[in-house]
């Protein structure tokens, strides 16, 4: 069944599609990050229009399946509106960042609030602006209590890089699932390699999430 | 007779129903020592907060050097004072916090550094030298390069003072400071607030359980009580012979 000589046929074949999955994966990982910051702040905006409009936001995304959302994206919004992406490329990461930046917004906002309020007194104390208090004070606390989480979602994100090849993009799943279709007898060993791809990608994720929680843990300690 | 350099006049102060405070009076002399003491709840805490602008009055005003904290006037209307207003009001005023309220990420130096540099626009090294140098005075200038969560809560309480002291206020307020210390750390805390006063120059408000301290060290002592300045007067006058009976069994509690 799997054999080796079956692995060193199908290897290189899938090792075409690492170019797509790594470039999804890190286009994402910038936009999701992005995302998370801006709706994360709009969220606690004085601004009740913007904070509720994120709010909306935040909730439809979460509420949905990814997939859907991505087939939104590429299908359905060209036709509704005449409002193309430009490529599938962009709508799989538009998709994926506006997915996780939904679900990482709420690390942003609960990081923020759970900074306790006396740092923030404090800060006033010192005539610091409200500019300040964030940038100086608030923020870097934060900022550590969001890694952990942050790092968990950098390893979802890339297993979610896969639901891509749904769109017709050539990523790893995308050549396993070919290679598949032309020989199913071969499926077995197909599945394997493309997890034993996947979990190498995430290899390095991992590493950096486990430096990330050991970096948060450094000066924190709340009094 | 000089100005006075705060002046609270008819200040309220409510918390939804609760009125925490009814009508404060109260003026603040450059470099006067004013210790506040009172049952708690009533409302000690608030009249500090206010003037460090934690806490906004429900009515009345507070004026700082001759400017009005909390209002601003803005073509010809007076109207609620905004960030800008505040922070030019407020520079002049320090403040220590009964739980240090020290920034967890910094280190004890950075702490003090932080906003003569970016509040301030004092140079690095300038602001660098004179927080070693504050940092000394309290007698930590070991622990530069530590963090927070590294010190005892007494040496925590002379950071949090040499950090507020380091933007050099006219005026210091200091928020129960010894409340949240284990008993044998409070007494290196009080001799650093002692030193402080001892140099005069600065107004003081400080609000304590530590009756002998204020008794010591205060030009006056408030009791707040119901939310009013119940009894006010020289150390000895309020915890001499006051016939003010809530001050006498507040008191009383106290000497057990």
């Amino acid at each position: 069944m799997i054999t080796i000589s079956a692995i060193s046929d199908i290897f290189p074949v899938l090792m075409q599609g690492i170019k797509i999955t790594v470039t999804v994966l890190i286009a994402s990982i910038i936009c999701g990050y992005l995302m998370a910051f801006i709706a994360g702040f709009c969220r606690l905006s004085n601004n009740v229009i913007l904070r509720k409009f994120t709010g909306l936001y935040v909730e439809v995304f979460r509420g949905t399946s990814l997939i859907v959302q991505l087939f939104w994206l590429y299908y359905a919004l060209p036709i509704l509106f005449g409002f193309d992406l430009g490529s599938d490329f962009w709508a799989g990461v538009l998709a994926i960042s506006l997915n996780y930046g939904a679900y990482m917004s709420e690390i942003v906002r609960g990081s923020i609030l759970s900074v306790a309020k006396g740092q923030t007194e404090a800060a006033t104390a010192l005539n610091m602006s409200s500019f300040q208090r964030m940038r100086l004070v608030i923020f870097p606390q934060a900022v550590r209590m969001m890694l952990p989480e942050f790092g968990n979602y950098l390893i979802q994100m890339l297993k979610a890089t896969s639901l891509v090849s749904l769109i017709g993009m050539t990523d790893i799943l995308y050549y396993g699932d070919i290679l598949r279709s032309s020989n199913l007898s071969q499926a077995p060993t197909v599945y394997l390699l493309v997890l034993v791809f996947y979990f190498i990608l995430a290899l390095p994720l991992i590493w950096l999430t486990r430096r990330m929680e050991s970096y948060s843990k450094k000066g924190v300690a709340s009094q | 007779m000089a100005n006075p350099i705060v002046k609270y006049e008819n200040v309220h102060k409510s918390f939804g129903e609760v009125k925490v405070l009814k009508g404060i009076d109260l003026d603040l002399m450059p470099a006067e020592k004013v210790a506040v003491i009172g049952p708690s709840g009533s409302g000690k805490t608030t009249i500090i907060r206010m003037l460090m602008t934690l806490e906004q009055p429900t009515l009345g005003s507070i004026v700082v050097d001759g400017k009005n904290l909390w209002q601003m006037e803005k073509n010809d209307q007076l109207m609620d004072a905004n960030e800008k207003h505040l922070r030019q009001v407020r520079g002049d005023i320090g403040m220590v916090f009964q739980h240090f309220n020290l920034f967890p990420h910094l280190t004890i130096l950075e702490n003090c550094m932080t906003a003569p540099i970016h509040v301030q626009k004092e140079s690095k090294a300038s602001a660098k030298n004179r927080s070693i140098e504050m940092l000394e005075k309290v007698g930590l200038g070991d622990k530069l390069e530590n963090y927070p969560s590294q010190l005892s809560g007494g040496q925590k309480q002379r950071v949090a003072m040499a950090r507020a002291l380091v933007m050099r206020p006219k005026i210091m307020l200091f928020d129960e400071v010894t409340s949240a210390l284990d008993p044998e750390l409070v007494e290196e805390v009080l001799t650093v607030i002692r030193g402080i006063a001892n140099e005069g120059k600065m107004a003081m408000v400080l609000v304590t359980h530590e009756m002998e301290f204020a008794q010591d060290i205060a030009d006056r002592v408030l009791f707040l009580d119901g939310g009013v300045i119940a009894e006010q007067g020289s150390p000895d006058e309020v915890f001499g012979n006051s016939e003010n009976e809530r001050l006498q069994s507040f008191l009383h509690r106290f000497r057990r």
